[in-house]
């Protein structure tokens, strides 16, 4: 009988994690837990006891949890890193989290899952190097129910001093991560000594056994009670059988939101209201609450794309920003490197991201921190600024842990992991430090730009064709653009960007983040043709305001004309002029030269 | 509003984790497919993305036919296409069944028979190297399918609680060219972020229901009264299907479950609380690590 998995779902279930430096306890104590709350399948105590009998072996608890993960390649229903068993409380599932240093990805995708931690400490060994990097860990990872268990009293002969010094020093440390144990346990798990009763062994503590403690770990409610934040995770239109619900998919991470509640999102600056909360067979619904994947309409159309952050106009909101200063730690093979491009997820927001600065480099076993590294090392912890290539919402963690939190992607893994401590505001960014390094060692022709102004009978000029949707308005306005100047005798050139993807971007096809390294070098070709003397035209999609001030910056010190084609989404950005798509194209190709002789890049008398 | 907050329960909670993960595969895969093998565990995924896209199923759904289910099943499997106008695609391995190169034909053993019929089959058809054929809902029928774009995002209903090597998968799960599973070195996941970003050539398996167990599958589907193939309830003969396969290597159990809450009942405290789900499954007997052997080969 595997009362271990017994599914009473009435219960409520918590997740703790058991963590700790290698060999100093940790499956002894679980395999004790197992025991002496019955949870193990029948026989199994005297059959792991038998067999250890035979081989002349002691007995041990550990052997326990082994016995019972080999059973599992047999189909029996116990997990390797998880345990199920039941309190007259709870069901718990207890993370078994490896040790050992190679491990540490598997070590934080456990702990990430936890609610709630045990470290483990040898009593005879002491603190040592995993015991406080575990420590870190659990304090980055936000997992603020901590309790600390020294283990293996019994090598000690149950002393109090023992017991009392690796508090002290370990209480110490902790102290400095911000982490506050709800409580220190001197157990031995070897002879179930406070694991589920207290023992006459050691009469001068008094306090909670293991399982006490376990029952008494709160499930936190530290989602409901902060500012509601909503990640867009995706805007969805499903046709099909009629449906017309423009729906914003996404998990609610915090807080709670009503039916007539107004709305931002962010980074863009949007507003509207909620109109319906949007769920699948499911009774109708006028509030959702954080943890809810659901959906919401709105009462007005909002143009914004996936990785914006909803927040409620009546509370505090995200703040939005392309620099902040972190803590992260790394796990990539690859050291990470300044002036490199990462991937970074936030929340449900996607962005190329670079490591400016490193401020220390933390060693995470004692605290002590190194300046003057450049990069930050495998299982290194470090604090440093990056920056996005785009502004992204989010929260400070001391605001928001839920939204103040990111991981890092090189080499197509998630390669770390970090939390925001403050937004960095006021600086230069690393785009426009470049243009001005850039426009200084740009090495300049003999020949003006008056003089090829006087040589072909008008300036130069970017005409980007922009607008979300009908392509092939805008393409067909850029070549009959491109054919009217050309006519006439213009330098002119029009390219359109499947050019761009099929040739000079051709190496970013199998990269899921394209759309800010196209802009890049779609920028920086802009400023080499229009540095030639030509008119270049391009049509691009789904490009917001931010881009285009991208590829305004990049082309500086020439300049860019924007046409929007379709309605105009690009509030954010003053574009020079508007087209509607139902439009005739030849009048829309005048209208354009009509702006173009307006700028006086075309003169009058040429046309 | 009170209540709603009280009411929030384990499958809540279940639910919303997948549908998040769901969104996730959705957003960030181009070429994704979801696996169907007509059991509950993938109709329960089946649901739970109509439940993450409103009503919609805007994903192709996979079915690996071996040519010997149960005959049932391909009946439901077309019935419910038609009914939620599914985007239904099917493979098989049509060589070896023409060949005769099976199990139940004498050639092969059950593990063998396995990794030919399914495995393969699976491997070859999510590439687009073996024909695929789709539901033509307007013929009515299956047709050859134009898409030979391999699929790189597959979206598979495995629980972490069903076997031993299914507890040691990721939400997300790489595989690579050969579509082998690396279990000692898979990427971290956390704070609900996943490994969307793929090298060409490799793909990901999305597992949505890894944390649910088989009760948490019964109860929900109890919970938002979804459809169920009748073979896994009694149907008057004291036997009934636990796990759902072909027919040469899939006995039914004896038990006289006659619907969702009998099995909720016989599952939590009845005979089979503590006898394995899958036991009724003759491949996992065949070798020791029987299923670890076949999931590192592609096997879901």
């Amino acid at each position: 009988m595997l009362k271990q998995i017994d599914p009473d779902t009435s219960l409520e279930q918590m997740n703790i994690v058991v963590v700790g430096h290698v060999d100093h306890g940790k499956s002894t104590l679980i395999g004790r837990l197992m025991a002496d709350t019955n949870s193990l399948p029948t026989g199994k105590l005297e059959q792991v006891k038998a067999t250890c009998e035979r081989n002349a072996k002691p007995f041990e608890y550990a052997f326990l949890l082994d016995a019972l993960k080999d059973e599992q390649a047999q189909g029996i229903t116990i997990d390797t890193a998880r345990c199920f068993f039941n309190s007259a409380k709870r069901r718990y599932v207890i993370i078994d989290a490896p040790g050992h240093i190679e491990f540490l990805k598997n070590m934080i995708t456990g702990a990430a899952r936890a609610e709630a931690a045990f470290i483990v400490i040898d009593a005879a060994e002491g603190i040592q190097e995993n015991s406080k990097r575990h420590g870190y860990m659990v304090s980055m990872l936000g997992i603020s129910q901590v309790c600390v268990l020294v283990n293996k009293m019994d090598l000690k002969q149950y002393d109090e001093q023992t017991f009392n010094s690796i508090r002290a020093e370990y209480t110490e440390f902790l102290t400095r991560l911000n982490v506050y144990p709800t409580s220190f346990i001197p157990i031995s798990a070897k002879e179930g000594i406070n694991v589920t009763s207290l023992s006459s062994a050691m009469p001068w503590y008094q306090g909670l056994t293991v399982l006490g403690q376990m029952d008494a770990f709160n499930k936190i409610d530290a989602r409901s009670n902060v500012a509601f934040r909503f990640p867009v995770q995706d805007i969805y239109k499903f046709t099909e059988e009629g449906d017309d619900r423009r729906i914003f998919a996404g998990t609610v991470e915090t807080g709670r939101i009503n039916v007539g509640d107004d709305v931002i999102f962010l980074p863009s600056a949007k507003r509207s209201t909620v109109k319906s909360i949007e769920n699948f067979n499911a009774p109708v619904s006028h509030s959702a609450l954080d943890g809810q994947a659901t959906g919401f309409t709105l009462t007005t159309q909002v143009y914004i794309r996936p990785g914006e952050m909803m927040a409620k106009t009546s509370e505090s909101q995200p703040c939005s920003g392309t620099r902040f200063r972190v803590n992260l730690f790394w796990l990539g093979r690859a050291s990470m490197i300044q002036g490199k491009k990462y991937k970074l997820k936030l929340g449900s927001a996607r962005t190329t991201a670079t490591l400016v600065h490193v401020i220390n480099v933390l060693d995470a076993s004692d605290l002590t921190s190194e300046q003057n590294k450049q990069q930050v090392d495998r299982n290194e912890v470090a604090e440093c600024i990056l920056e996005t290539s785009k502004p992204v919402a989010f929260d400070v963690v001391g605001d928001n842990p839920f939204t103040g939190r990111f991981v890092i992607i090189d080499n197509y893994d998630i390669a770390g992991a970090g939390i925001i401590l403050e937004q960095i505001v006021g600086e230069e960014s690393t785009l426009k430090i470049h243009v001005q390094k850039r426009e200084i060692e740009w090495q300049r022709s003999d020949i003006t730009q008056q003089q090829r102004i006087a040589a072909y009978g008008h300036d130069s000029k970017f005409v980007v064709f922009a607008g979300n949707e009908d392509d092939s308005t805008k393409e067909a306005l850029a070549a009959g653009l491109e054919l009217r100047l050309l006519s006439r005798g213009f330098k002119v050139y029009f390219l359109p960007t499947a050019n761009l993807i099929k040739g000079l971007d051709v190496d970013l096809a199998h990269q899921t983040e394209i759309k800010e390294e196209q802009i890049r070098r779609l920028g920086e070709l802009a400023r080499i043709l229009t540095d030639s003397g030509q008119i270049f035209i391009t049509s691009i999609s789904n490009v917001d305001g931010y881009d285009l001030r991208t590829l305004e910056l990049l082309n500086k010190p020439n300049e860019i004309v924007v046409v929007n084609v379709g309605e105009n989404r690009f509030d954010d950005y003053a574009v020079s002029l508007s087209l509607n798509v139902s439009d005739d194209i030849e009048e829309g190709i005048t209208k354009v030269c009509d702006l173009l002789k307006e700028k006086k890049v075309i003169f009058d008398y040429s046309i | 509003m009170e209540t709603l907050e009280l009411n929030r329960t384990h499958l809540d909670h279940l639910e919303a984790q997948s549908v998040h993960i769901l969104r996730e595969a959705y957003r960030e895969f181009k070429s994704l497919v979801m696996l169907w093998s007509i059991g509950k565990d993938s109709t329960v995924l089946l649901w739970l993305a109509r439940k993450a896209f409103f009503g919609h199923v805007p994903l192709p759904l996979l079915h690996i036919d071996t040519g010997f289910k149960v005959p049932e099943m391909i009946t439901y499997r077309d019935s419910l296409t038609r009914e939620f106008h599914l985007n239904m695609v099917v493979g098989q391995n049509a060589k070896a069944l023409l060949a005769k190169e099976t199990f139940p034909d004498g050639k092969l053993n059950r593990i063998q028979c396995c990794k030919s019929l399914k495995s393969e089959a699976l491997k070859h058809t999510l590439s687009g190297e073996w024909p695929r054929l789709r539901f033509d809902h307007k013929l009515g029928r299956y047709v050859q399918d134009e898409n030979p774009e391999a699929y790189t995002g597959v979206i598979v209903g495995v629980r972490a609680d069903e076997e031993g090597s299914r507890s040691k998968e990721r939400y997300f799960s790489p595989r690579d060219v050969e579509s082998e599973w690396d279990v000692s070195d898979q990427p971290p996941e956390l704070w609900n972020q996943y490994k969307t970003d793929f090298a060409p050539g490799t793909h990901v398996r999305i597992h949505p229901l890894l944390d649910w167990t088989e009760v948490d599958i019964w109860e929900y589907i109890e919970r938002e009264s979804i459809p169920m193939i009748s073979l896994y309830f009694d149907q008057g003969t004291g036997k009934r299907y636990r796990s759902l396969g072909c027919f040469p290597c899939t006995k039914p159990v004896d038990s006289t479950s006659k619907n969702v809450q009998e099995i909720i009942q016989e599952l939590k405290s009845g005979k089979f609380s503590s006898i394995a789900e899958r036991s009724g499954r003759d491949q996992d007997k065949e070798d020791g690590g029987g299923l670890e052997t076949l999931r590192r080969d592609g096997y879901m």
